[in-house]
């Protein structure tokens, strides 16, 4: 039965083919060790919030996440900022006031949008670049060593070569990981910011950090589906071990009449 | 309910009584369950229950989700993100509607390969695979428009895509696509009828499904074997069946919580993977991906959709025969849709006069030959339309119409089957002997089948 079941199990993932398709050109991108990678992995807070911290000093300067509220983050599995921390965080950018003016946010508002046009919004960046998963397209990579859209992002952030082109009088810069020149031009430096736990200030490290965070701006409840994923796991073999003594139990006299008979 | 001789409910209180004289709903389902069901059934015979646990669960999840969800081209995405963010479990649902689909195809193509396998589309269950083709159709015609409702980039392009098939009929292509779009392009409109109709479907789906269920009650179960249940008495009949309940609900039930086993671990862990990250950018009309590609339970016909182009003969003859008519785009199309027709055809394709698979032995390479090319197109509908990957595509795609056209009928006539058992008692009993020989004698050791 054992082996019936793996030649089902076996016909059922070869059926359902090659999902995540890597499109385009070849990218370079580097296999980091994230905290949030595999079954048990969850976000490290601290790495969070210097993630937010890199994106308020620098990123924010023209990109935006409005798909993120502030007060989400005070989460326990996410940047987990006490609530003052959090409303003082807010209280810092601006809204509109519904009456034509402004005034400062608060922990229900969410994060402004791109301050420039062709910035895209980061909210879902992490997930919307999850999809370089080679070899072949099968996803291999994504699927044995968790590469994914954080990867992309750090090496992104790390990628420019020095490369420049100019084009209908901007410039762009050849980024490694996209394999392409791009608009945004180089932004991370040794020193770039100051982390207040004290953590070296280094451009992989920021590159990392951001990365993280983004990961969590796209993904706040990862932790939480992680742990369900753990019960109903356990539930169902446990469920499956009692359906399968039953059933190997009610057809037990069956098989012996069949085999006798 | 099938011509098996079995027994029928009968109604013992006076309540019960009274009731079935009136609406004989508890005979019904009592039938229903205590069907005689061939004693030889294998693992391939659980995936029906699969797709009804499927079915029931899209429709609870997708109503919570609507709860939810808002059906404009402004707000549909943010609303989906919402669901993802605020809404308590609503990551779950969501992820388990999107996964749901996956699984739900998974679990068809298993069930459409095994009732190929062994010929359960053979007389008497004609209308049995009929009713399970326009099942199939409907799930992808709503699977299709599920996707589009999340209104990221591959929502946009792939239904701009997909309507743009039915552009390709000559003539009146372009008013149909317009009537199907509800405007000039992919728009709120699309947005609005998508939703609705992704609504519908699965309610229509659910009335096929009773349908099927009452057609294979009609004529009983197929088997391993192929050969039919003895009707000749109640005593013969049972010699070959077992009721339904409780035999096959426990064994299915246990499949079914293995397969959710597999399938919860991906909702749970790798909930994106088989999604296009794409799908994580809102939709913009003025920006095209780079590769649209459907999700990859289309992606065998969409192989087969590509892989006629205009320099292929085939397509090359039909467009002088039909005077320009027929042009590559519109072949693809028809080849497209005709790859399904013949699966659905296949009742009367297939000329042999042994049912099950088993007993064909020139017929088992020229099947395991289709489940390969089934592979292979799925994996060169994802890959970009040029280079080797056309030629792969053209000569899959050739083998899947030759296998129903062309080997399906012919082998009916070539081969030689080997003779099947006279009974299905005689199999099972084979079965479970072969069974013991491998795993001991001693009885507690015969496997939980």
């Amino acid at each position: 039965m054992i082996r019936k079941l793996a030649l089902s199990a076996l016909a059922a993932l070869t059926l359902s083919g090659s999902p995540v398709l890597a499109a385009g050109a070849e990218r370079n991108t580097t296999d980091f060790a994230f905290s949030f990678e595999g079954p048990f992995g969850s976000y490290d807070r601290a790495q969070l919030q210097r993630g937010l911290q890199v994106y308020t000093e620098v990123c924010a300067a023209c990109h935006g996440l409005e798909l993120v509220a502030f007060r989400t983050l005070t989460h326990e599995t996410g940047p987990g900022l006490d609530d003052a921390t959090m409303r003082a965080f807010a209280e810092g950018f601006e809204v509109d006031d519904g009456e034509g003016g402004f005034r400062p946010a608060g922990g229900p508002d969410h994060f402004p949008g791109s301050s420039m046009e062709n910035a895209p919004d980061l909210s879902l960046m992490a997930k919307g670049r999850a999809g370089f998963s080679g070899p072949y397209g099968l996803g291999i990579n994504q699927l044995m060593r968790g590469m994914g859209g954080a990867e992309y992002i750090a090496s992104f952030l790390l990628g420019f070569n020095g490369r420049e082109t100019e084009q209908g009088g901007s410039i762009f810069y050849f980024n490694e990981a996209s394999g392409t020149y791009v608009a945004m031009n180089p932004v991370l430096f040794d020193d770039l910011v100051v982390y207040s736990d004290g953590t070296a200030a280094t451009e992989e490290q920021m590159a990392q950090d951001v990365a993280a965070f983004l990961m969590w701006a796209a993904e706040p409840k990862l932790t939480e589906r992680k742990m369900y994923g753990f019960i109903g796991v356990i539930f169902l073999t446990l469920l499956a071990s009692l359906l399968y003594l039953t059933n190997k139990r009610l057809w037990a006299p069956i098989k012996a009449a069949a085999k006798n008979g | 309910m099938s011509g098996i001789p079995h027994d029928h409910y009968e109604p013992k209180s006076g309540f019960e009584k009274w009731l079935h004289r009136r609406l004989p709903i508890v005979g019904l389902v009592y039938d229903t369950l205590m069907i005689p069901t061939p004693k030889n059934l294998n693992w391939w015979w659980i995936w029906g229950i699969v797709l009804a646990f499927c079915l029931v669960m899209q429709i609870v999840t997708g109503i919570v989700l609507v709860m939810h969800y808002t059906p404009h081209v402004d707000h549909a995405f943010a609303s989906v993100e919402h669901i993802m963010r605020n809404v308590n479990g609503g990551y779950m649902l969501r992820y388990l509607h999107q996964n749901g689909a996956s699984l739900f195809f998974l679990a068809v193509y298993i069930h459409i390969f095994r009732g190929l396998y062994y010929g359960s589309y053979k007389s008497p269950r004609e209308i049995t695979w009929i009713i399970g083709m326009l099942i199939y159709l409907l799930m992808m015609a709503t699977a299709f428009m599920g996707y589009v409702l999340p209104w990221g980039q591959m929502s946009f392009w792939g239904a701009t895509v997909i309507t743009g098939l039915f552009g390709a009929i000559p003539g009146v292509g372009e008013s149909i696509q317009t009537w199907l779009l509800g405007g000039p392009a992919v728009g709120n409109a699309t947005l609005n009828r998508f939703f609705s109709l992704h609504y519908l479907l699965p309610f229509v789906i659910l009335g096929l499904v009773i349908l099927h269920i009452w057609a294979f009650h009609t004529t009983g179960n197929n088997n391993p074997a192929g050969v039919p249940v003895r009707t000749g008495s109640k005593a013969e009949a049972e010699k070959d069946t077992l009721p339904f309940w409780p035999y096959f609900v426990i064994k299915d039930l246990f499949a079914l919580v293995l397969v959710l086993l597999g399938f919860w671990a991906v909702v749970s862990f790798m909930p994106n993977f088989l999604g296009h990250p794409d799908n994580y950018i809102e939709a913009n009309p003025l920006v095209t991906p780079a590769h649209i590609v459907p999700e990859w339970y289309f992606l065998p016909f969409y192989a087969i959709l590509r892989a006629f182009t205009a320099d292929v003969w085939v397509v090359i003859a039909a467009e002088w025969i039909s005077f320009g008519i027929i042009d590559a785009k519109f072949f693809g199309v028809l080849a497209m849709f005709g790859a399904i027709a013949v699966m659905a055809l296949t009742p009367w394709l297939d000329t042999s006069s042994v049912r099950s698979g088993r007993f064909r032995p020139m017929f088992k390479g020229f099947f395991w030959l289709l489940v390969i090319d089934f592979v292979v197109l799925t994996w060169v509908g994802a890959m970009p339309a040029e280079g080797i990957y056309t030629t792969i595509s053209l000569i899959a795609s050739a083998y899947w119409f030759a296998y129903f056209l062309v080997i399906l009928p012919l082998l009916g006539v070539l081969e030689k089957p080997t003779t099947p058992p006279a009974t299905i008692e005689q199999d099972f009993k084979a079965m479970v002997k072969a069974k013991t020989v491998k795993s001991g004698p001693t009885p507690e050791q015969i496997p939980a089948e």
